[in-house]
């Protein structure tokens, strides 16, 4: 009954909605493997930067693309300044305090959204969201496929900045040892702060990619965490090419499961995944630390 | 100012109060404060009761502009004359989208001493709301819930405005066979997209049935999750199987995302067709998609363009910068329904007003109804949907023919 363009179909979409769910999940993986919390307020800070990217456009004509920077930069400021000043202040070194403020985060980022945006769906236009190539049959939108290549770039950027750079091995350092690595000279909640910053830095990323052919509402980001969540701990829990693979994967599955299953039932196929994963091997597929 | 004014044994909450405050500082807003001091005859209470937060707090606030902007007009015409002039005071009240939250917001306005009550735009939120108005004896002027389970209750308070769902997909399929016989019957073949929540599920189960019957032949049926991420393969699926018609039945995020992938994979077809279509009636999806939005056509609620009174309510919406969505001029209507029913009532009983409503026979609406009269379950037996069409920066009406502002573009042209 499945023809081969459908088969070829559901492994392009796959792979393309698999990359942006393995960006959100890298900040996501990060921020675990370093500071062994779960971030709560993730999915509300994509929201936040997702309005950010459509502020940028509609008010300045920025295009979503030369918002990246911007947006990097900022959500990498606001995910700083939040551990520095908020988290890290208010968690008195206690993990469960984090889970707790990081929640609190999300509830008052998305009502705020509520307040000034209301429930309103908003979206952008521009002039390439209609774009498309063709690949052997298959219309592919060129955003996504621009977004695909900038999540494996950054994904790779990330991974290298992680092994080779002095802040890496900083970062690194304080995941493994907290106290030898305030022993050695490490300014740890400077680390935490910059580990932070990072993770919040891709969902600007992963909003600027998004934007040209999604849409924003003060609650998208719920669509995005649970998966990011799934992926994290199929790749294994702080691992980056775990989030990565993890990604694309959940990616396939869903498309997959789509198209075996219809499009509503096939979402069991990604939890499916995350089950079997947990069985089998609970620490995820890459499962070691940063 | 004085506090809104609680009867019985009712505990005010820290909830209820911020909600009083609200209301009261919605009324001062609105600029009927000081006339409802003035107090010529007590002012009389009409409850307008939307979903302003929550996930449809779009469709909810657009609601609630209209009933403002109606109760604005009637206060500065005079109010009720034969309650001596009672200016109309509104209690505001939010559903948050949800039932149970709608039904006791509706027990707190009725403490509040509301005589009527307008709302509450979600059909789930409106069958909790008039159940529990029904325990106060206040009627009900129902705005735009479609649900026929709401009039099909025997509740005698429920009096609804608009069209239901079976009169509008009824509606929508004849005018299609219609729009398509014109056209020298050039499409056979349907796929229907939709949600697989009640509303989508629901719809596509009615076409599914009913599509057959008109010579019509449903070649898919594709259901799909709210929210969903990706329509890649959806529309994938929609290439293969090359229907005519393709007929979605989804909210607006699914429905703006599947357009526009549409477009995106050059799906083309004789027409995109929707009923009560989340987007395809929505001046957002209009204005902000313009490419993807065009030549697409619904079977939905809309004001009568050729009415003054159309004109100048748009007009004075879009000086304040908002959509002029069909939430809004409905609501108005219902408002200006609701003065009527107290004016013939002369008195600001429930049960009064409740009998007035029933004995309707108005002609004042700027919806495109011949009258408000209402039959023995409650419903407007003239209300009804039309055709529209998006076509360049506008949505214009297509059908039926004396009220068109446009004739269908259909088949509609490669959008490529």
């Amino acid at each position: 009954m499945l023809d081969p363009i459908l088969l070829w179909s559901g492994l392009i979409n796959g792979l393309l909605q698999g990359s942006i769910y393995a960006l959100v999940a890298l900040g996501l993986t990060l921020i675990y493997g370093v500071l062994h919390i779960i971030n709560f307020a993730h999915g509300s800070l994509l929201m936040l930067a997702m309005y950010g990217v459509f502020l940028l456009f509609t008010n300045f004509g920025i295009d979503p693309y030369a918002a990246l920077p911007i947006l990097v930069i900022g959500m990498f400021a606001l995910g700083y300044g939040l551990q520095r000043v908020l988290i890290g202040r208010a968690s008195h070194g206690r993990d469960e305090n984090i889970l707790l403020v990081t929640l609190g985060i999300s509830i008052v980022i998305e009502n705020l959204a509520l307040f000034f945006f209301q429930g309103d769906t908003r979206t952008i236009d521009v002039p390439y969201a209609f774009d498309s190539i063709e690949i052997a049959g298959v219309f592919v939108a060129i955003p996504r496929l621009i977004a695909f290549g900038a999540a494996l770039l950054i994904a790779a950027l990330l991974w290298l900045m992680i092994q080779r750079s002095d802040v890496g091995r900083a970062i690194r350092a304080v995941a493994k040892e907290k106290q030898g690595a305030r022993l050695v000279g490490i300014n740890v909640d400077h680390i935490y702060a910059v580990s932070y910053g990072i993770g919040i830095a891709c969902l600007g990323a992963a909003a600027c990619l998004l934007m040209p052919t999604y849409l924003v509402y003060p609650t998208v980001g719920h669509a995005f965490v649970l998966i990011a969540f799934t992926v994290v701990v199929l790749g294994g829990m702080g691992s980056f090419p775990g989030a990565l693979l993890g990604g694309l994967l959940i990616g396939l599955c869903e498309s997959f499961g789509g198209l075996f299953l219809g499009e509503s039932f096939g979402q069991i196929g990604i939890f499916l995944v995350f089950i079997a994963v947990l069985l089998f091997r609970p620490s995820g597929l890459l499962g070691s630390r940063v | 100012m004085k506090k809104p004014t609680r009867s019985g044994n009712t505990r005010i909450s820290r909830r209820s109060l911020v909600k009083g405050s609200a209301s009261l500082a919605a009324l001062t807003a609105l600029g009927g404060f000081p006339q409802v001091l003035r107090a010529q005859g007590a002012a009389v209470k009409v409850g307008v009761l939307h979903p302003v937060t929550g996930a449809i707090a779009f469709a909810g606030t657009q609601a609630r502009i209209g009933a403002e902007m109606a109760i604005e007009e009637i206060n500065k015409a005079g109010g009720i004359k034969s309650l001596g002039g009672a200016m109309i005071e509104p209690v505001f009240g939010d559903t948050q989208g949800k039932p149970e939250i709608a039904a006791t917001e509706v027990d707190r306005m009725a403490n509040e001493g509301i005589v009527a009550l307008i709302g509450s735009f979600a059909s789930s939120n409106t069958l909790a709301t008039t159940q529990a108005a029904a325990k106060h004896g206040i009627p009900c002027i129902v705005d735009v819930a479609v649900s026929d389970k709401i009039v099909g209750r025997g509740l005698d308070n429920v009096f609804r405005f608009s069209p239901g769902f079976g009169k509008c997909s009824e509606d929508a399929l004849n005018n299609l066979v219609k729009i398509n016989t014109a056209a020298g019957g050039i499409a056979k073949t349907v796929t229907i997209i939709h949600e697989d929540s009640l509303f989508g599920s629901g719809l596509a189960g009615l076409l599914n049935k009913r599509l057959p019957d008109f010579g019509f032949e449903v070649i898919e049926t594709i259901a799909h999750a709210t929210p969903t991420r990706d329509f890649g393969n959806v529309v994938t699926k929609l290439r293969a199987a090359k229907p005519d018609l393709i007929v979605p039945a989804n909210y607006y995020n699914e429905y703006v995302l599947l357009a526009r992938t549409m477009l995106q994979q050059r799906v083309e077809a004789k027409a995109v067709y929707s009923v009560l279509g989340g987007a395809a009636s929505n001046y957002r999806f209009v204005k902000e998609h313009p490419k993807a939005a065009q030549y697409i056509m619904d079977c939905n609620h809309w004001a009568d363009p050729r009415k003054d009174g159309t004109k100048a309510l748009r007009a004075k919406v879009e000086a304040t910068g908002k959509f002029f969505t069909y939430e809004i001029p409905m609501n108005y209507d219902c408002l200006h329904l609701c003065a009527d029913a107290l004016e013939r009532a002369a008195s600001a009983d429930r049960a009064a007003v409740k009998s007035a409503l029933a004995a309707t026979n108005w002609k004042g609406m700027i919806m495109p109804y011949q009258a408000v009269e209402f039959d023995e379950t409650g419903q407007n037996i003239h209300a009804l949907p039309v055709n529209t069409q998006i076509i360049g920066d506008d949505i214009e009406i297509i059908f039926p023919e004396d009220l068109a502002t446009a004739e269908a573009v259909y088949p509609m042209p490669a959008r490529g």
